[in-house]
């Protein structure tokens, strides 16, 4: 089953609670991981390989440089289901 | 000429442990001869047939002020520094001091063991790409070090010595030296472990270090004792903040103690069996370097680790290296309630030394039951024993796998 783009916000928001402490209502589409929620390259990381096993998806390490934003990260898991 | 060395004050203390997780709890409960060792309450026994199944574990609730995403960058042992530190500084009055001048020594004997062997089985069951990109930071040895000097702003030094079970004094002598240096004028110095896992129990007693009297845990740790078998695994961080007199002057700092002498030797002779040259040594230095007399030294906190070898001959260690004048000794094995802290013992029993030293009371040896005859000084059995007014000096062991001797004498304030 996909995940709708609203349910990957709400998955990715839980987890970037759980790692950073960011609240989950904090975690917007147009907010910038480094900028606005002031995470780390390691932080990203842990975001990343919780995110794959949340969404049973696979985002390679030369993609994770592109996702600059939440929003970024939700379309790039959209896509890369099925 | 030289300028004359500086006297190193300790100014704050803290500490999570068996006993308590904070410094006052933790003085209650020794003072009150409490064993800490239990059963534990998981399938540790059965499930990979220890031969042990008792430990002295952290009191509940002692990491509570953690942050979640805090903990989930932590290994266990660095959060229990984290939290000592935090309260050590506090208790200090959060002193204001140049960063450049703030150092950190933090040992630990081990690490981040539980990090090690959760990732690893991370590999195995989910795969390399499950692995907590967080790992490194975790497991590595001056995780604790690094953390605090980044918690507190600490630029002189971050430092972690690793010397097994004498790691946490090692610290301690380490962060004396910052300051006598000029590095320095606020070192924080301690040591923590957490390594109350089945491999590392599993090790232990193999190497027959580990007492095995599983029937009655709370008896367990008896230092002294005609039947004492082996130590008993502890867990937990204490963490000092040393000061230089001028510097706490200045600020107008309460003053518990001063780290006033260290004494550090190896013994070069085998990896896990003690040596009495070493011990003696290092003792001797320590109590040359702190200036004081064999008779003023009142109190020790000993290594006495419960081990059927060991208790004996660090006190005859003493006994060398004061030159037999040893008659106004009263001695301690706290690890008797606490267990033993591996590379947070030094750094605890600093901690029971300068309370000591601060409140005139020696902590209590408790499961003595029957006393080896072949002990050669005054044990303070079962209560607290009262110690002298004036000026006093407290001697504190800590000896290490591979021949780490290191010996601090506190004076008082």
């Amino acid at each position: 089953m996909a995940h709708t783009e609203n349910e990957i916000l709400e998955g990715l928001a839980e987890i970037v609670n759980e790692e950073t402490g960011v609240a989950t209502e904090d975690v917007k589409l147009e907010k910038s991981f480094t900028d606005d929620l002031d995470i780390d390259s390691i932080s990203m990381m842990t975001i990343v390989v919780n995110a794959e096993e949340k969404f049973d998806v696979r985002i390679p390490d030369e993609e994770v440089k592109n996702l600059a934003t939440v929003g970024d990260a939700v379309k790039y898991i959209a896509g890369a289901q099925n | 000429m030289s300028a004359p060395r500086s006297r190193v004050a300790v100014t704050g203390l803290g500490t999570v442990n068996p006993l308590g997780g904070d410094v006052a709890s933790t003085w209650e409960a020794a003072l009150a001869g409490t064993s800490t060792a239990r059963t534990f309450d998981n399938d540790w026994k059965e499930r990979y047939g220890l031969s042990v199944d008792f430990a002295c574990q952290i009191v509940p609730g002692a990491l509570d002020s953690l942050t979640r995403p805090e903990s989930k960058k932590l290994d266990p042992s660095g959060q229990y520094a984290m939290v000592a530190a935090r309260q050590a500084w506090a208790d200090a009055g959060a002193p204001e001091v140049a960063p450049e001048r703030l150092g950190v020594v933090v040992g630990t004997g081990i690490g981040g063991i539980w990090t090690t062997l959760d990732q690893w089985d991370v590999v195995r069951e989910r795969g390399a790409r499950r692995v907590n990109p967080y790992t490194v930071p975790m497991l590595m040895a001056n995780s604790s070090a690094a953390n605090i000097s980044m918690e507190l702003g600490a630029r002189a030094g971050a430092h972690t010595p690793v010397s097994a079970c004498a790691s946490g004094s090692e610290a301690v002598a380490l962060g004396m030296g910052m300051i006598r240096d000029g590095r320095a004028d606020v070192v924080v110095v301690g040591g923590t472990e957490a390594s109350i896992h089945p491999m590392t129990i599993a090790a232990f007693a193999n190497i027959r270090a580990l007492s095995g009297r599983v029937d009655d845990p709370q008896t367990a740790s008896r230092p002294y004792d005609v039947d004492r078998d082996g130590f008993v695994l502890g867990e937990g961080a204490a963490i000092l903040v040393l000061e230089s007199e001028e510097h706490a002057a200045a600020r107008g700092a309460r003053v518990y103690a001063y780290a006033s002498g260290r004494g550090m030797a190896a013994d070069a002779h085998h990896i896990s069996a003690p040596s009495p040259e070493g011990q003696a040594s290092a003792i001797r230095e320590a109590v040359e370097d702190a200036d004081v007399a064999a008779q003023d030294i009142v109190h020790l906190n000993s290594h006495g680790t419960s081990t059927p070898l060991g208790d004996i001959g660090e006190l005859n260690s003493v006994s060398t290296a004061l030159g037999g004048i040893t008659d106004q000794i009263v001695v301690s094995s706290t690890k008797s309630m606490t267990g033993h802290l591996l590379g947070g013992a030094g750094a605890l029993e600093s901690v029971f030394s300068v309370l000591a030293s601060h409140h005139r009371l020696a902590p209590p040896t408790i499961n003595i039951e029957n006393l080896d005859p072949e002990t050669p000084m005054r044990i303070a059995q079962d209560t607290p024993a009262e110690l002298p007014g004036g000026d006093i000096a407290v001697l504190n062991n800590a000896f290490g796998f591979g021949g780490h001797d290191i010996a601090v004498v506190f004076t008082s304030a």
